[in-house]
């Protein structure tokens, strides 16, 4: 008070500080996009390559801790009008793209923007990932850190830990979907299992058949035989389920239980 | 007063670079209003064509088109497929020849220069005036795949496993075909581009 009018040698003018408060307005709303290193290793995928079966060398990147809220997903829309529900082109969305919404721009209730983003389709959701940067992870990228648990990078072999998530698949689709932020893994990655199915990069490639080389109906060849022979741990039902999902759909398809989250490559 | 006016403009500023930040995620095509819906020219692909011309996919709009995705490495297949568009092709008038582009991208970008698919296309004697062969950036390779209902996954051997389809896309950009036969012409399906091509407006 009482140097009210005299001099500030350290001053910072207060039109920098309404912009730099206008630039914080910004990231806030960026404030809970998270993401953390997942460090270069090796890792055996059910999805064993036919040309090198075994554990395969993956290179670091880096992984949103959290799935994409309904609440990040409606920012997006909002500064891309043309990813809006009634504006959507059918070519990247089905009909049952953000449905779940009260209106266009509106979520159904007051705690829906915490809750994961649901019915967006593999376009929208890649759309989300490059404005901030990123992209879907690939499978391989998202198999990797859902093996881990707590305090481990690779549970798998655990049955206990197996049993949990496998639970998960039992809960009826009906229900509320819960919030965003369950128990981090040793990476510090939330809600791998548990809460949704997630889009990946390349879900349309996972069975593809290696033998789509051959003149014979393609058809016939395109989803049985090979694929699935080449599959590991056939026994870890909670991933295998996720590929038959995703080997189902297509780009342009949505679904109630289906959201995403991104990675940035860090190289 | 006018200091208050003065922060305000400066708080506005902050939020639009804000916004000009979030707002430039990569999107559609944007001048897309008379289109189908339906339509593959919503998406906007960068592609480069086997004598280094950038084109946009929504360029071809106006004229029916014959689209298949390939990789030049591949021994077997891919051959087939030009075969399957060549007989294909045959089986047309020549005003119908004329009027239908062919266009084939590939799965590779690393491997699949201008250069390796200019040679491929002298090599199999593709006529220039309406067969491409084109490539673009990876993550292009994906959505354009999605959009066609191609399916592939790269090999660790440098090989792509792929589904394979000719896919018939009408003059506004509708899939309005498509075939799995290789090798040899689909006799459903040259029906069907030559149905499009007279329903199609010249």
């Amino acid at each position: 008070m009482s140097s009210r009018r005299g001099p500030k040698p350290h001053r910072i003018a207060p039109q920098w500080l309404a912009a730099f408060a206008g630039l914080l307005t910004c990231a806030s709303g960026a404030q809970a996009v998270e993401y953390v290193r997942i460090p270069a290793g090796t890792f055996s995928s059910v999805l064993a390559s036919d040309a090198a079966p075994g554990p395969a060398a993956y290179r670091e990147f880096d992984m949103r801790t959290n799935p994409v809220t309904q609440g990040e997903f409606q920012a997006f829309v909002s500064a891309n009008p043309q990813w809006r529900r009634d504006r959507i082109s059918r070519t990247f969305a089905d009909a049952g793209y953000l449905q779940n919404w009260r209106s266009a721009l509106v979520l159904a209730n007051d705690q829906a923007d915490r809750q994961p983003a649901v019915n967006v389709s593999w376009f929208a959701a890649q759309a989300f990932c490059e404005g901030e940067g990123a992209r879907l992870p690939t499978w391989s990228e998202w198999e990797l850190v859902a093996a881990a648990d707590g305090s481990r990078r690779d549970a798998r072999d655990d049955l206990a830990w197996r049993a949990r998530i496998l639970s998960w698949y039992a809960r009826p689709a009906t229900q509320a979907l819960p919030l965003v932020g369950g128990a981090p893994n040793v990476y510090g990655v939330r809600d791998m299992h548990g809460l949704i199915w997630e889009w990946v990069d390349d879900f349309n490639a996972l069975l593809v058949n290696p033998d789509s080389r051959s003149a014979e109906d393609a058809d016939k060849l395109q989803f049985c035989g090979a694929g699935a022979i080449n599959l590991q741990q056939r026994e870890n039902y909670a991933v295998l389920m996720r590929i038959a999902l995703l080997s189902s759909l297509n780009a342009s398809d949505s679904t109630s239980t289906l959201g995403f989250r991104c990675v940035r490559p860090t190289h | 007063m006018s200091r208050h006016l003065q922060l305000r403009k400066f708080l506005v500023v902050g939020a639009l670079i804000c916004t000009a930040f979030g707002a430039s995620a990569a999107t559609p095509a944007a001048s897309v209003a008379t289109l189908p819906s339906a339509s593959i020219y919503h998406l906007s692909t960068p592609l480069t064509d086997q004598n280094g011309k950038q084109f946009k996919l929504e360029d071809r709009r106006g004229r029916p088109m014959l689209v298949s995705m390939f990789y030049t490495s591949c021994q077997f297949v891919c051959p087939m497929l030009v075969d399957a568009l060549r007989e294909t092709e045959a089986k047309l008038t020549s005003a119908e020849r004329e009027r239908l582009t062919i266009l084939m991208v590939s799965f590779d970008p690393e491997h699949d220069t201008i250069s390796v698919l200019k040679a491929t296309a002298e090599q199999r004697r593709l006529d220039p005036s309406h067969w491409t062969l084109a490539r673009t950036d990876a993550g292009n390779v994906r959505k354009l795949a999605a959009v066609l209902g191609i399916q592939y996954r790269a090999l660790a051997n440098g090989e792509f496993n792929h589904t394979t389809s000719l896919i018939l896309i009408d003059s506004a950009g509708r899939i309005v075909g498509r075939t799995a036969r290789l090798g040899d012409s689909d006799p459903n399906f040259v029906k069907q581009v030559k149905a499009t091509m007279q329903s199609d407006p010249q």
